[in-house]
């Protein structure tokens, strides 16, 4: 335990992780990178609790009567999955750990705009997710993370309202963390830093601050209604009360449907930061790009209707909503044309952090393509609460959301921590990721088309050869998620120490120590570039 | 574990071929541009790999002939996608005027359906081949989704409003019955099977077995019963509107409000009497939610459709 490396001794210098210690020192911090750090163990602690979950549901699948607990406990198991996932993992990943980290020195700042609010979300954060997860040790939630009402409002008889709380504080957090970033984006750029220089990772990051902003009150809204219902009896959905159950799923998906653009809009960014710099090339059409992420936001908030194709919803809102669902597409389309021609003549390494972007482009593609049969109003009819939707979400959350996060943590490694990890692991993993990943959700969109229902416990036997394969690839999955926690631990102590920019990048963020002062920068910079400014000086790389 | 393992689900109605079809395109541009890509940045992964760490590529700005390119294809492709799939939906949502009616109440864990001639059954349809059956469908508590694979059919069954669907067997057979909206403990268990049937089995299987009575001669039972025939008889001496001829009609409302008399009109007008009431009549019609269960309501329905003409015809067997 008492091992110092050398070259620890050596390092005297003082940055933002060594010049104070102690709890204290943390818990009320306001240095947006310490509130980042604070968010990387918090999440990654939320992320394989969740992760748990599913490889027990997985391995429950892997016989047709179900091979582990009682339908009851697979319910919660796929409930809490959910739940943690999106609200308490994909949300704030990037946004929460990389955004608040990075933001600041992108654009040449001290710290975010609002410091205390934002280690106040993180709060807001944790309370949440300590809420959430005492729900489900007191013995859980089984509606589905959807909430879908009368169930939750009147039927279920599980501790649906903790958890509503719970993810209705929560929403607080992001509320909180997106008006940070807006401002601070807005008003506290770097001299010369002007909004067509800005890192296309700052582009995604506003985008997704808007969703965040004008997202997330309807959720809560649309939770306190559901708590009106369920614990005063107002009559709001339960149509014996005289409500509207679909009611609930407009509101619900009017927030969700953008949500999935929370989730991926921060991945397109740490994708497009991570493909410029390994083929040191500037984004190819960068305004486009950037143009796109703002257009994704827009339109996000107008599609919510391909959720409910099969509810019974007028067969002209269906269309008006197929149309728009389509539209959304294009932007996506562009983004992955772009940064494929960005590759075109450049100057290609592949270490680990390219290896999850290029990974994360072929799996979003897929996921994207997979889109438009539920975009389709005929084959969503078909495909509707299949398999095949969780293996399309699957695609753009898992290989699209957990791909970039995996890269950005990888990319950014050396800054945050000041440490390099093991390149050759660091590739290993990816691949075990890219193989694991395909094995468990390729099946299942072959599962969905065949017809089976998500959410079973049991299900027909001739669905298992599919199912199977399904669990063989989570158990690889899940192998590969722990083997970079275990190299990046490693690293924090053995790693050898990082210098300030050792892939050769442009941003503003290579420009300070790693790991950085606490107020980032020794003097504020001043900009007189863009962020992919690769041709620029051919010094050697630092 | 490999027993009935096939890649393709059977397509055993009308609709299932042309859904199909467009799967299949669908999946088609999936392969070709997944392919595209991936092929694209292998190629480019190999040819423009890093051979000197000194190495500084001329940057390229962009090429708007480019982007036009790759944004037009696109949107011309979706649209292609977008007419193919929305005009499938409407011609598969209209069902034929001469169908076949049968109603389902979904609970929770099973399905119960009814045939108008009176068998009733559990988490069992049979259907004759050749022949398009429509489904007015509501539910007891939850949202459940009546989902047919083989006949790629699916819509909610959601409480307190009736939605409906339609098919044609194309195959006789045995087909899965799912419930495909997450409703509770036994969502897994509430499935069934569907069995297409010859025109003379199906026959068959109508006149045997306990028949029980059929959905009218139940509604005009409960119509009696529950004392509805004491207000609404049958010429305009009763204090309540009569009731014959009524099904598909324009009903004039007290509030000015004009609606059609179908099935959702009518089961409201039971359930939540006070929410429209007829013009000319006092709002004296007590409500009957949570008196009736939603099959009795069905019934009722039946008998009231069966009501014909103004002057007060008996209601036909």
């Amino acid at each position: 335990m008492s091992v110092i490396p050398a070259e620890q001794l050596i390092d005297k210098r003082v940055h933002y992780l060594n010049e104070s210690y102690g709890v204290k020192s943390w818990l009320f911090t306001k240095d947006h990178k310490r509130i980042g750090l604070l968010y990387l163990a918090s999440i990654t602690f939320m992320f394989f609790i969740g992760g748990a979950a599913a490889v027990l549901m997985r391995l429950h699948l892997i016989e047709p009567q179900g091979a582990l607990v009682e339908p009851e406990t697979y319910n919660k198991l796929f409930t809490m999955h959910g739940v943690i996932m999106v609200f308490f993992f994909l949300i704030p990943s990037i946004p929460a750990v990389l955004g608040n980290f990075l933001v600041p020195m992108m654009i040449g700042a001290r710290d975010l705009a609002f410091p205390k609010l934002n280690l106040l979300s993180w709060y807001l954060y944790m309370v949440g997710a300590l809420l959430t997860l005492s729900a489900i040790i007191a013995g859980g939630v089984d509606t589905g993370w959807t909430f879908y009402t009368p169930y939750s409002s009147v039927y279920a008889n599980t501790h649906v309202m903790a958890v509503a709380i719970g993810v209705f504080i929560n929403g607080f957090s992001s509320i909180l963390t997106g008006l940070n970033f807006v401002v601070t984006i807005h008003k506290m750029r770097a001299p010369g830093l002007t909004w067509f220089r800005l890192p296309l990772f700052i582009w995604a990051m506003y985008a997704t601050s808007i969703i965040f902003l004008l997202g997330t009150p309807v959720l809560a809204i649309t939770l306190v209604l559901l708590g009106l219902e369920r614990l005063l009896h107002v009559g709001i959905f339960d149509p014996k009360l005289g409500g509207d159950p679909l009611l609930f799923q407009h509101l619900f998906w009017f927030y969700s449907h953008p949500a999935v653009y929370i989730m991926i809009l921060p991945g397109m960014g740490v994708v497009s930061e991570i493909i410029a710099c390994f083929s040191r090339k500037r984004i190819f059409g960068y305004g486009l790009v950037a143009f796109s992420s703002m257009a994704i936001a827009a339109i996000s908030f107008l599609v919510w209707g391909h959720h409910m194709f099969v509810t019974g919803q007028s067969i002209y809102a269906g269309l008006i909503f197929s149309a728009l669902s389509f539209m959304v597409a294009i932007p996506s389309a562009i983004k992955v044309f772009n940064w494929t021609a960005t590759l075109y003549r450049g100057s290609i390494s592949y270490d680990a952090p390219m290896l999850y972007a290029l990974g994360f482009i072929g799996l979003f593609t897929m996921g994207g393509l997979t889109g438009m049969f539920l975009a389709s109003l005929a084959t969503d009819v078909h495909l509707n609460g299949t398999y095949f939707i969780v293996a399309h979400f699957h695609y753009i959350m898992v290989g699209g959301a957990v791909m970039a996060y995996l890269g950005g943590i990888h990319f950014w490694w050396p800054k945050i921590s000041g440490r390099m990890y093991s390149d050759g692991w660091a590739r290993f993993a990816a691949f075990v990721i890219f193989i694991g990943f395909n094995l468990t959700f390729f099946p299942q969109f072959m599962l969905g088309y065949l017809g089976m229902p998500r959410r079973y416990a049991f299900y027909p036997a001739e669905f298992q050869v599919l199912n199977v394969m399904s669990t063989a690839g989570a158990s690889i999955l899940g192998i590969g998620y722990l083997i970079p926690l275990v190299y990046l631990a490693y690293s924090l102590r053995y790693g050898p120490v990082a210098p300030a920019n050792p892939w050769g990048a442009r941003g503003l963020e290579w420009r300070t120590s790693s790991p950085p002062v606490t107020e980032n920068f020794e003097e504020t910079p001043i900009v007189t570039a863009e962020a992919y400014a690769y041709d620029e000086g051919r010094e050697p790389v630092a | 574990m490999w027993s009935g393992f096939s890649l393709r689900p059977d397509q055993a109605s009308t609709i299932a071929k042309g859904v199909d079809e467009l799967h299949y395109f669908l999946t088609a541009v999936t392969l070709f541009f997944t392919a595209l890509i991936f092929f694209t940045i292998f190629y480019f992964m190999i040819k423009y790999r890093r051979r000197s760490e000194a190495d500084r590529p001329a940057q390229i700005e962009g090429s708007l002939p480019l982007e036009i390119l790759w944004t037009v294809i696109p949107t011309l492709i979706t649209m292609v996608m977008f007419a193919w799939g929305s005009s499938l939906y409407f011609r598969n949502s209209r069902p034929p005027v001469a169908s076949a009616e049968i109603f389902v109440v979904g609970k929770q864990w099973m399905w119960h359906l009814q045939h108008p001639e009176g068998p009733r059954e559990i988490n069992e349809l049979h259907i004759p081949v050749g022949v398009p059956v429509k489904l007015t469908m509501t539910s007891e508590d939850v949202i459940h989704d009546f989902y047919i694979p083989a006949f790629r059919v699916k819509k909610d069954v959601i409480p307190g409003r009736y939605s409906s669907i339609w098919f044609q067997a194309t195959k006789t057979g045995t087909y899965h019955l799912f419930c495909a909206q997450y409703c509770g403990m036994q969502h897994a268990g509430m499935t069934g099977w569907v069995y297409v049937m010859s025109l003379t089995d199906y026959a068959q299987w109508l006149s045997g077995g306990v028949k029980g009575e059929s959905m009218v001669d139940a509604g005009g039972r409960l119509f009696s019963q529950l004392g509805c025939i004491t207000c609404h008889v049958a010429d305009k001496s009763g204090r309540c509107p009569p009731l014959q001829g009524l099904y598909g009609k324009a009903q004039k409302l007290a509030d000015g409000r004009s609606m059609i008399a179908d099935e959702a009109y009518i089961r409201e007008s039971i359930v939540h009497p006070n929410s429209h009431h007829v013009a000319g009549y006092a709002p004296i019609m007590p409500t009957f939610q949570g008196q009736i269960s939603e099959e009795q309501l069905l019934q009722l329905i039946a008998y009231i459709k069966s009501l014909r003409g103004e002057e007060g015809k008996a209601p036909k067997k």
